[in-house]
């Protein structure tokens, strides 16, 4: 579930409250958004994908809170991995021409 | 007009998945054998010719993404490699060719009911979540496109899928169609969300003791059995180094929870859980009379997962590549005919008496506020997600269930009712109920196993079954036996 919006790394775009499909966030008159409906959180990570700002961190479980410690994950250079693994930058799609998925659909034919 | 419950682009199955399409050459051998091998798997129920226009609709479909510039790999031969897509690429790209096409896109607004005119569908009522506000869309044709029903199992990207659109296209009168093929299930680490199956091709399973588990080809009927004595473990250590590199390459998602968690899934083992797949990667769905796109209510069109698919997979899962093909040649078939179909209507004026085709959840018959949306939800979930009632079903524990989903519809029926961002919840709960009850007695009709619809009491195939099972009505459902007949109008 979504654990952490970094207040020292968000820029305010929004995009997360465009992109999140289960409505999770919600944007602020002048402000950052906040996380304003985390139990509606369905874990697909989409929302980190959509973050220009690597401020987005959801825990992979899926049906309890547990607390992130935003120190550890910069630390750890955990914020931002999945985008970065994807080859997206800045929020935007790239690197599906990169995907080796199709080395081994051929093994799996027949299942 | 284009209305999507999250957002058009990140939300549903495909935009979380990296999923294979079934694409084969054109070649008539090639094709023939393809067709073949896949009804074999239909248990009898698959057309074959509806088999060959969804090859050739996909075959042309993915060459258009080509076209518009999709960036598909290149294999080795130096030739784009289309038969897979990476979910969030594709439907990001999806969106941007909507926009290009000037649709309208609403997002985070979910449609709540069908508005109906003299019988005929025209147009949807909705609400949108960010603006809080009510909304009317006035349409001379729908295409229910709304995914299938995954029941909050929190299946990889499946929370929006509560079967919202099946209910409402009963609520206008139209039929579902093998609703029993609803038990598919998808192996998932235990804590997690992501329910990816490619990795387990290079699993071994292991129970508590550190047993290997063996003797059911079947993986998701091997960890399901073995379940049911208790804990069960993957480790994917039948990937070697290359392998490793391509799934992680391939599938960063699959790798999140256990990176964020410091295990190694290839030489470590992680416990493993089985989360529902519902209709999503089930077979049942909105009943076609025709192949393109067509309900037996005018002016309504179904699409995709919402749609059945037992003309393609008959009563098997198909998987994530007759699916993918599916979406993409159901899709454009619906969105040819509704059009067409629209095109043709009279001009009507929008001060006709329109009247929203939805009950249940919105217009309770008693008095308001007994029940919760959240407990309603939570009775469905009960009885459909646990693999002892749906996986493994028999008619005594149907009975049962049955038995609990209608009472929660009653008290739906009699005194669900919200408002605003709430009735939205409300109405998800009805859906929910609606689609379990129309699985359980679709599954109580089918006497027999075949395919996803495993019967412990009835384990045999009962070769005089070839036909479907129709599903209607609300306050009683209706289940009804057909054989499909050709009514012309190939799309």
């Amino acid at each position: 579930m979504i654990e952490l919006l970094s207040e020292a790394r968000c820029t305010g775009c929004n995009l997360c409250v465009r992109a999140c499909p289960t409505n999770v966030f919600e944007a602020r008159e002048g402000d950052i958004p906040v996380i304003a409906r985390a139990d509606d959180c369905q874990t697909c990570f989409m929302c980190e994908l959509y973050c220009p700002a690597d401020a987005l961190y959801v825990s992979p479980f899926a049906e309890r809170h547990v607390e992130a410690d935003e120190q550890a994950l910069t630390k750890n250079e955990t914020l931002g991995t999945y985008a970065r693994n994807m080859g997206w930058k800045g929020a935007k799609p790239h690197g599906a021409d990169k995907d080796p998925t199709f080395r081994f659909r051929a093994l799996q034919r027949g299942e | 007009m284009l209305v999507d419950k999250g957002a058009c682009g990140t939300s549903g199955a495909t935009a979380s998945a990296n999923t294979g399409v079934w694409l084969v050459p054109p070649d008539a051998e090639s094709r023939t054998r393809a067709i073949d091998a896949r009804h074999a798997q239909s248990g009898g129920l698959a057309r074959k010719e509806l088999m060959a226009n969804v090859l050739e609709t996909t075959l042309q479909q993915l060459s258009r993404l080509a076209e518009w510039g999709f960036p598909f790999p290149t294999d080795d031969s130096g030739l784009q490699y289309r038969a897979n897509l990476r979910g969030a690429d594709y439907m990001a790209f999806m969106r941007a060719q909507l926009r290009r096409a000037k649709v309208t896109i609403l997002d985070h607004s979910p449609a709540q009911e069908l508005l109906l005119d003299d019988g005929a569908v025209v147009g949807v009522r909705g609400y949108r979540l960010q603006q809080e506000s009510a909304y009317s869309v006035h349409a001379s044709a729908v295409v229910l496109a709304s995914g299938g029903v995954a029941f909050l199992s929190k299946t990889l990207g499946c929370d929006v899928n509560t079967g919202d659109g099946l209910l409402m296209a009963v609520e206008a009168g139209a039929e579902l169609s093998g609703m029993e093929f609803s038990a598919q299930y998808g192996i998932c680490p235990a804590y997690s969300s992501v329910t990816k199956g490619l990795p387990y091709f290079w699993a071994t399973f292991t129970d508590e003791a550190g047993r290997v588990l063996e003797g059911e080809p079947n993986r998701m009927l091997l960890v399901a059995r073995a379940l049911q004595d208790g804990p069960v473990y993957a480790v994917l250590d039948k990937a070697n180094p290359e392998v490793q590199r391509w799934l992680r390459d391939g599938q960063p998602n699959c790798f999140l929870p256990h990176d964020r968690l410091g295990v190694d899934p290839f030489s470590q083992r992680f416990p493993v859980t089985l989360r529902c797949e519902g209709t999503v990667r089930g077979t049942g769905g909105i009943r076609l009379t025709h192949d393109d796109g067509r309900t037996r209510v005018p002016g309504l069109y179904a699409a995709g997962d919402a749609a059945s698919r037992e003309g393609l997979t008959g009563a098997a899962s198909g998987g994530g590549a007759p699916n993918a093909a599916w979406a993409i040649s159901s899709g454009s078939w619906a969105g040819h005919a509704a059009a067409l179909f629209a095109r043709a209507q009279p001009q009507r004026n929008d001060d006709r008496a329109l009247r929203g085709a939805g009950v249940v959840g919105l217009s309770p018959s008693g008095e308001t506020g007994r029940v919760s949306a959240r407990d309603l939800i939570e009775i469905a979930r009960a009885e459909v997600l646990p693999l002892h009632k749906n996986l493994f079903r028999t008619r005594e524990r149907l009975t049962a269930s049955l038995v609990q989903l209608d009472s929660a519809w009653r008290a739906a029926s009699a005194h669900l009712h919200a408002t605003g961002r709430a009735r939205v919840r409300a109405r998800e709960a009805t859906a929910l109920l609606a689609t379990a009850r129309f699985a359980y007695r679709s599954a109580l009709a089918r006497d027999e196993s075949r395919g996803l619809h495993r019967r412990l009491d009835r384990p045999e195939l009962d070769p005089q079954s070839t036909h479907h099972y129709a599903t209607s009505g609300l306050e009683e459902v209706q289940v009804r036996p057909y054989h499909y007949t050709s009514q012309g109008a190939s799309p």
